[in-house]
């Protein structure tokens, strides 16, 4: 049970980080499709930092402020320059956001496996993946008073930094749109960017800062799931579908990243759950592992069928804004 | 004597190079005063306030605020001089509280907390007189609730000068009284008012003096004491201006469209048509004359079968045997099915008439794609009618297959009432035909009326500019916020008879 436990925040938290990139974006008014590209560009991001840290000082002499520092940088600069090129195109050239978010994607995940695909060759290992191990055991560092407090320990203080720093930026995102002034005027501006406007608030400020700090935040999901989910170990396509997911969480969590965490770890226990029923055949197996999807449109259902308007869509979602056109 | 709280003088702004919004306006404001501007649509009522308020910059003349000339290029400067603008459409975020929308914007009183907010907005509230929960969502507010949100908006942001456009125009009498209690508490605490309206009780009831535009000139200001509304429609609509339209007299008018008793609700569900009874005959032009949006669109709509009607009913005469269909909850589609040549010019030409992306040929083909048999199109008949269409109408664009929406606002109103026109219909219902259009253009379109009316069509012609409408037309119908106010010949009929028509209050409370 508390491996289940366990099992589960490792699956959820990479879809956290995802979810809560995406809402801040969206509250800004752009539906940013390009995330799961962005969290596969992330993630080979810190992989590059790793392995040229790892193979430049050899496994044996690296720092471990440098080592976790050194990828968590090179993640968040590539996710920020993949949220640059978001931004670009749809707030200062007002792009279609969907075309745009989709050719991100793709993009991101072109980039992703060719620069994976080089590092493979440059390892020149016989497996076709990068192993960075060493840097992975400095990231999944865990509290060392961990173990002697027993099963709280166990479920609540056993994981790496990375997963508790997921969860408190959606806290702190919950806050600051919830109960300050920037949360009022980003919401603002995804709701109605010519009040906004009209307000005195610069919306082109606030729809880059958003984007880009949402991508970075999305980014931070494909490194924890390759430093921690995966023990370190690229290899091409091994991402999944956990980009779509993140997308699918933030309609579940209705635009509230407080309850993302908790729709996370739920998408993470769906993910997982075959693997702790016996006797499951394949075919049941795929169907459980559709779940999530299943219960997104389940949630779209009852929230579309309540018609509360704090839980739909920010208003503006998915349009340019254009100050002279009225 | 104090210093006028602003004073305008010789404002001019003009768009473009040949319409003039505004020309050599004058106007003075005081602390402690209500000043009303009156003038018809499109008389530069809006513009002037805008430029006031920062949105245009005026191409001439002086601004004065407080006796010190300044110069107001954006909202914020004049939020600076202590001026707020309340706009016709509300600048709100639907989600958003009362409070949570007044503070949007405020960087600078320190911490975020809207507990103290909203403690202010109930002392603005309450000082004034205004009925508000800073609680409650823009979403469940009805109009004069928003509205009232947003003149404290205005006032939260310490403004002493408040100019109101058309703030009457969403209300209701009951809310009019109250905005207008509200409007002279607000001026015995000594803030100077602009308010724009068309209806001239109104002005007669709250103003102090009365500023008065015409086409964009001034024409003059007089203190409300001293006039009345003779003197003040007068000064509105001005003398008659003959234009040179050639006028016919009716081709053999019979009965063709009989409208009864039409009842009908906007998207919205408020009423905006009532009881609604006229008859257009063919071979005459029927003109249509009213404020905007006094239910003129709607009209039309309902009538074309894109609107459903709540009660009432349309009878169309079948010209050559006499018989009656009834249109009533029949869609487009099935009007056409049934023989009857129905053309609509709606007034969103890129909206409702055209798709703006599609070249005139595939503009033509709206209405003729259900010709022709098996799946391929036929292009070789709207190819040719979209030529004949460019020919003839002079339609100036580069070839037949540009989209209509590189063309200028006249080239496109020639495709859509070339194409409406080649339906060959025996009703044709034009709304704002010669809207933005040059004065050639616009002649074009009265002659091709005119055309229309001696080939024996019934023509209703929704217009703005009173002189058009007394030169083109036979008869005019006024509605007024939704009904009818009178049916005028307009070959005997005075702009002032229409004018007064046109503001005329039915007392829908009493």
């Amino acid at each position: 049970m508390i491996m289940f436990i366990q099992r589960m925040v490792i699956q959820g938290i990479p879809l956290l980080y995802g979810s809560t990139g995406e809402i801040i974006t969206e509250k800004s008014g752009h539906l940013n499709l390009g995330i799961p590209g962005i969290m596969y560009v992330g993630a080979i991001g810190g992989v590059i930092g790793a392995f040229l840290y790892e193979n430049g000082a050899g496994a044996a002499n690296m720092v471990p402020a440098l080592a976790i520092l050194i990828p968590l940088l090179c993640s968040m600069v590539c996710s920020l320059l993949m949220g640059l090129i978001y931004c670009f195109l749809t707030v200062s050239l007002r792009a279609n956001q969907n075309v745009t978010g989709l050719a991100l994607t793709t993009f991101g995940v072109g980039i992703g496996n060719f620069f994976g695909g080089s590092l493979i060759k440059l390892s020149a290992a016989d497996v076709p993946s990068i192993n960075l191990t060493a840097t992975s055991n400095f990231f999944k560092t865990k509290l060392p008073f961990a173990k002697n407090l027993g099963a709280f320990g166990e479920i609540f203080l056993s994981y790496s930094f990375l997963a508790y720093l997921g969860i408190i930026i959606a806290l702190v995102a919950a806050y600051v749109l919830r109960k300050t002034r920037t949360g009022l005027h980003l919401r603002s501006v995804g709701e109605n960017p010519a009040t906004a406007d009209a307000a005195g608030i610069n919306v082109t400020k606030y729809k880059y800062l958003s984007t880009c700090i949402g991508s970075v935040i999305a980014g931070l999901g494909g490194l924890y799931y390759i430093m921690d989910y995966a023990y370190g170990v690229w290899s091409n396509n091994g991402f999944g579908d956990r980009g779509w997911l993140s997308v699918a969480l933030v309609i579940f969590s209705t635009w509230k990243p407080d309850i993302a965490i908790l729709g996370s770890m739920l998408f993470g226990a769906l993910l997982i759950v075959q693997n702790y029923i016996p006797n499951l055949s394949m075919s049941a197996q795929e169907l459980i592992k559709m779940t999530p999807y299943l219960a997104t449109i389940i949630v779209l259902v009852i929230v579309s069928a309540k018609n509360r308007k704090e839980n739909q869509p920010p208003m503006a979602l998915g349009l340019s804004y254009f100050r002279e056109e009225r | 004597m104090s210093v006028p709280a602003i004073e305008l003088k010789n404002i001019t702004k003009t768009f473009g190079k040949s319409v003039v919004a505004n020309k050599n306006v004058c106007l003075t404001v005081n602390y402690g005063e209500i000043l009303a501007i009156l003038g018809e649509n499109g008389s530069g009522k809006t513009t002037l306030l805008n430029m006031i308020s920062g949105i245009y910059y005026p191409d001439e003349g002086q601004i004065f605020v407080n006796g010190e000339e300044v110069s107001i290029t954006s909202p914020k400067d004049a939020f600076k001089y202590k001026i707020g603008m309340i706009h016709q459409h509300f600048k709100l975020v639907d989600v958003f509280s009362a409070t949570e929308n007044i503070i949007l914007g405020l960087e600078d009183d320190g911490k975020y907390d809207i507990k103290k907010a909203s403690l202010k907005v109930r002392e603005i509230a309450a000082q004034y007189g205004f009925e508000i929960d800073p609680d409650k969502k823009i979403y469940e507010m009805s109009v004069s609730e928003k509205q009232t949100v947003e003149i404290i908006k205005v006032l939260y942001r310490g403004a002493d000068i408040l100019m109101l456009d058309e703030p009457t125009a969403v209300l209701t009498p009951q809310e009019t009284r109250k905005l207008f209690a509200v409007l002279r508490k607000m001026k015995e605490s000594g803030k100077a008012i602009v308010i724009i309206t068309h209806k001239l009780h109104e002005v007669l009831d709250i103003s102090d003096k009365v500023a008065v535009l015409r086409k964009g000139e001034y024409i003059g200001t007089v203190n409300t004491s001293e006039t009345n509304e003779g003197q003040l429609t007068e000064m509105m609509v001005g003398k008659k201006v003959t234009l040179n339209i050639d006028r016919s007299d009716p081709v053999d008018p019979t009965d063709r469209l009989i409208v009864a008793h039409l009842n009908c609700m906007n998207r919205d569900g408020f009423k905006v048509l009532s009881n609604v009874t006229f008859t257009a005959k063919s071979g005459e032009i029927l003109g249509i004359a009213g404020i905007a949006g006094s239910g003129q669109r709607e009209l039309l709509e309902t009538i074309a079968g894109l609107q459903p009607m709540v009660t009432g009913g349309v009878q169309y005469i079948v010209p050559e045997t006499g018989k009656i269909e009834f249109l009533r909850d029949k869609t487009p589609l099935q009007i056409r099915e049934m023989g009857i040549r129905l053309s609509f010019v709606p007034e969103d030409r890129l909206g409702m008439g055209l798709v703006g992306s599609m070249g005139t040929v595939d503009n033509m083909m709206l209405r003729s794609y259900r010709k022709g048999k098996g799946i391929f199109l036929r292009k070789q008949e709207p190819k040719a009618l979209a030529d004949k269409i460019i020919e003839e109408l002079e339609v100036v664009t580069p070839s037949a297959s540009t989209p209509v929406r590189r063309l200028s606002g006249g080239n496109v109103q020639k495709v859509l009432v070339g194409r409406e026109i080649a339906a060959a219909p025996t009703v044709l219902m034009a709304a704002y035909p010669v809207r933005g259009l040059d004065i050639n253009s616009s002649y074009l379109i009265y002659n091709l009326l005119n055309e229309q009316k001696k080939n024996g069509v019934a023509v209703i012609f929704v217009g703005e500019d009173l002189d058009v409408l007394l030169g083109l037309c036979d008869r005019i119908m006024v509605i007024g916020s939704g009904t009818v106010t009178g049916i005028v010949d307009a070959r005997t009929t005075t702009k002032e008879e229409i004018g007064l028509l046109m503001t005329k209050e039915v007392r829908k409370d009493a």
